[in-house]
């Protein structure tokens, strides 16, 4: 039984808003799935519903093998939450927050010490335990929240935007973090305005738009789907476009050149390479002043399927 | 559910006492009120109808623990309509735990501040007044009519944050209550009120919380007062507790 599963979920808002508007997953138990999309995309909306924080307001979804509307403690019991704003009340410690949140998942007070002082100890927060969070940086309040959402070792994991705001090597840092519950069979599921993260980290990717999910599949299946790589080249003065479209055609199609470019080749062999297209440039007698094979990206696949660009891309 | 509530409870305790600009007005306010009061009205007592007392200053002691536990409602609603605001409320709501332990753990706390509250003015009445007249069984009376009524102070201020679910307005909306406390006879007694406000105290449960803390204090009114004073705490305990139960329902189906 998938550890996530949703069918036409939905959920308006007043002024018939429909944030999220008929979404079907079905996530494996031990899999990180990434769900990416850009601001207002309705990312939280879903996670808020699959939480149980929420009421659908359409179609139905199991998590962890419970029914988010019908047995919402059921499914609390199972899952690990760290929401968007890392909800933490600056007056408390680490420490104390972890007891708490223990203590609300039912764990006798000895086990929450013990799974407190590990898990503090996992995301590097144990010389600062003893601080009020309201002295905490970005990067420690977001990675004491993923510790609290682990406590009771959940077997669903919700990381909503968890590296939003956060530099590099903290983001890194929490990267770190979320591979290794990949060891664990921990299911993630994990949404993101990045294309890194959910490249870098999800076994399979859900991209929403708009409340609708307008692809999925793991990263390599999105950006194979999304068109092969293409060649971009500029030509020494003097050659001829058309006379390089020939000599290339054995491992690419011709597509319109983009600004600043003369040549640009879709490649349809897919193990072709730079070296191969100026060998056979170089064999037809065209000099080469420029070459970069571009790669699909998940921006791609986004721009395809929704005629944007995602926010965030650029990171 | 119990250790739920209890954790709770204790980090609600724990917070607002790490928060002394919280705690300090409940007790700083209506210190000078009393202050106050009891120099310039202090003739009052020799009214024609009032009770027999040891010193005003003794009589006015309730009215500025009902002044102080209404402003621990107010703090209660503020608190909980900022965690509300923040989010730190989503964390309480999606585990599992019953919804009553989210409002009881609050109601605990608000009772376990009360305990401080009234120590804090009975110590006052010590120092400037003449003591509790019916002694440390007067003491305890004070603190159960005190404690109880807190409780339901409480469930005024978590009714209004979970309606409002913010804190501006909770803290715009309280002004209302402490109308409440002057139409009582927290003050003065409400044989020496005029109508309509007399009318108004008669049938005001603040009038006789109020009423009730006095007679141990003043060591007048007996035992009738007193359990009229619990009997009106216990009520607005209840009907708030339930209607802020109600409320906390409401905003979670709304979400
Ligand atoms: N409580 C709400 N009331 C009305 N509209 C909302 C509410 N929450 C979210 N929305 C709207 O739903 C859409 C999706 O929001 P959200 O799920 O927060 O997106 P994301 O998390 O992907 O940024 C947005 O247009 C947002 O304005
Ligand atoms: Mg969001």
């Amino acid at each position: 039984m998938p550890a996530i599963q949703a069918k036409g979920l939905e959920r308006r808002f007043k002024g018939d808003i429909k944030a999220v508007d008929g979404i079907d997953l079905a996530i494996e138990p031990g899999e990180i799935y990434g769900f990416l999309g850009p601001n207002g995309a309705g990312k939280t909306t879903t996670v808020r519903m699959l939480v149980t924080l929420l009421m659908p307001t359409g179609g139905q979804a199991l998590v962890a093998g419970h029914d988010v509307a019908k047995d919402p403690s059921a499914v609390r019991r199972n899952i690990g939450v760290a929401l968007q704003e890392a909800a933490l009340d600056p007056l408390m410690t680490g420490n104390e927050l972890m007891l708490l949140q223990a203590t609300l998942q039912g764990m006798s007070s000895k086990l929450a010490k013990e799974r407190s002082v590990e898990l503090i100890e996992r995301v590097g927060l144990s010389e600062a335990a003893d601080r009020r969070v309201g002295g905490y940086s970005g990067g420690m309040k977001r990675r004491l929240d993923l510790a609290m959402a682990l406590v009771h070792g959940p077997s669903v994991l919700f990381l909503d935007e968890p590296t939003t705001g956060l530099d590099p090597s903290s983001r890194f840092q929490l990267w770190q973090e979320v591979s290794r519950l990949r060891t664990e069979g921990t299911t993630v599921f994990l949404t993101t305005q990045y294309l890194e993260e959910a490249d870098q980290l999800a076994d399979r990717v859900g991209i929403i738009a708009d409340g609708k999910i307008v692809a999925e599949g793991t990263p390599d299946e999105l950006k194979r789907e999304s068109g092969a790589s293409h060649l971009e080249i500029n030509l020494a003065e003097g050659c001829d476009p058309s006379t390089a479209h020939q000599a290339l055609a054995k491992i690419g199609a011709p597509e319109p050149a983009a600004e600043q470019r003369d040549v640009r080749v879709r490649l349809t062999d897919e193990n072709a390479g730079v070296a191969d297209a100026v060998r056979l440039l170089d064999d037809a007698g065209i000099m080469v002043e420029e070459i970069e094979l571009v790669r699909p990206s998940l921006d791609d696949v986004f721009m395809e399927k929704t005629g944007r660009h995602l926010e965030g891309s650029g990171d | 559910m119990i250790s739920a509530t209890l954790a709770l409870a204790s980090r609600a305790l724990t917070v607002a006492l790490r928060r002394p600009q919280y705690l300090m007005p409940m007790l700083v306010f209506p210190s000078l009120l009393l202050a106050v009061n009891s120099g310039g009205l202090s003739q009052a007592q020799n009214l024609p109808g009032f009770p027999p007392v040891p010193s005003f200053f003794d009589f006015q002691i309730p009215a500025a623990i009902s002044q102080s536990l209404l402003l621990g409602g107010v703090g209660t609603g503020i608190a909980v309509a900022l965690e509300l605001e923040l989010g730190f409320f989503e964390r309480l709501v999606a585990a599992p735990i019953p919804r009553s332990s989210i409002v009881l753990g609050r109601l605990l706390a608000a009772a376990a501040i009360a305990a401080v509250q009234v120590t804090w003015f009975l110590g006052l009445g010590m120092i400037f007044g003449h003591g509790v007249a019916d002694g440390f069984i007067g003491a305890l009376a004070v603190y159960a009519i005190g404690c109880t009524a807190a409780v339901g102070f409480a469930g005024i201020g978590l009714t209004l944050a979970f309606r409002a679910g913010n804190a501006s307005s909770v803290q715009g909306i309280f002004p209302l209550v402490f109308v409440v406390l002057f139409l009582s006879s927290a003050f003065f007694p409400v044989d020496l009120l005029t109508s309509p406000v007399n009318e108004i105290a008669r049938w005001n449960p603040l009038s006789y919380i109020a009423t009730g803390m006095r007679a141990p204090i003043i060591g007048y009114g007996g035992t009738k007062a007193f359990l009229e004073g619990l009997a009106a705490a216990a009520g607005v305990a209840i009907f708030f507790g339930v209607l802020a139960t109600h409320a906390l329902h409401r905003r979670l189906r709304m979400g």
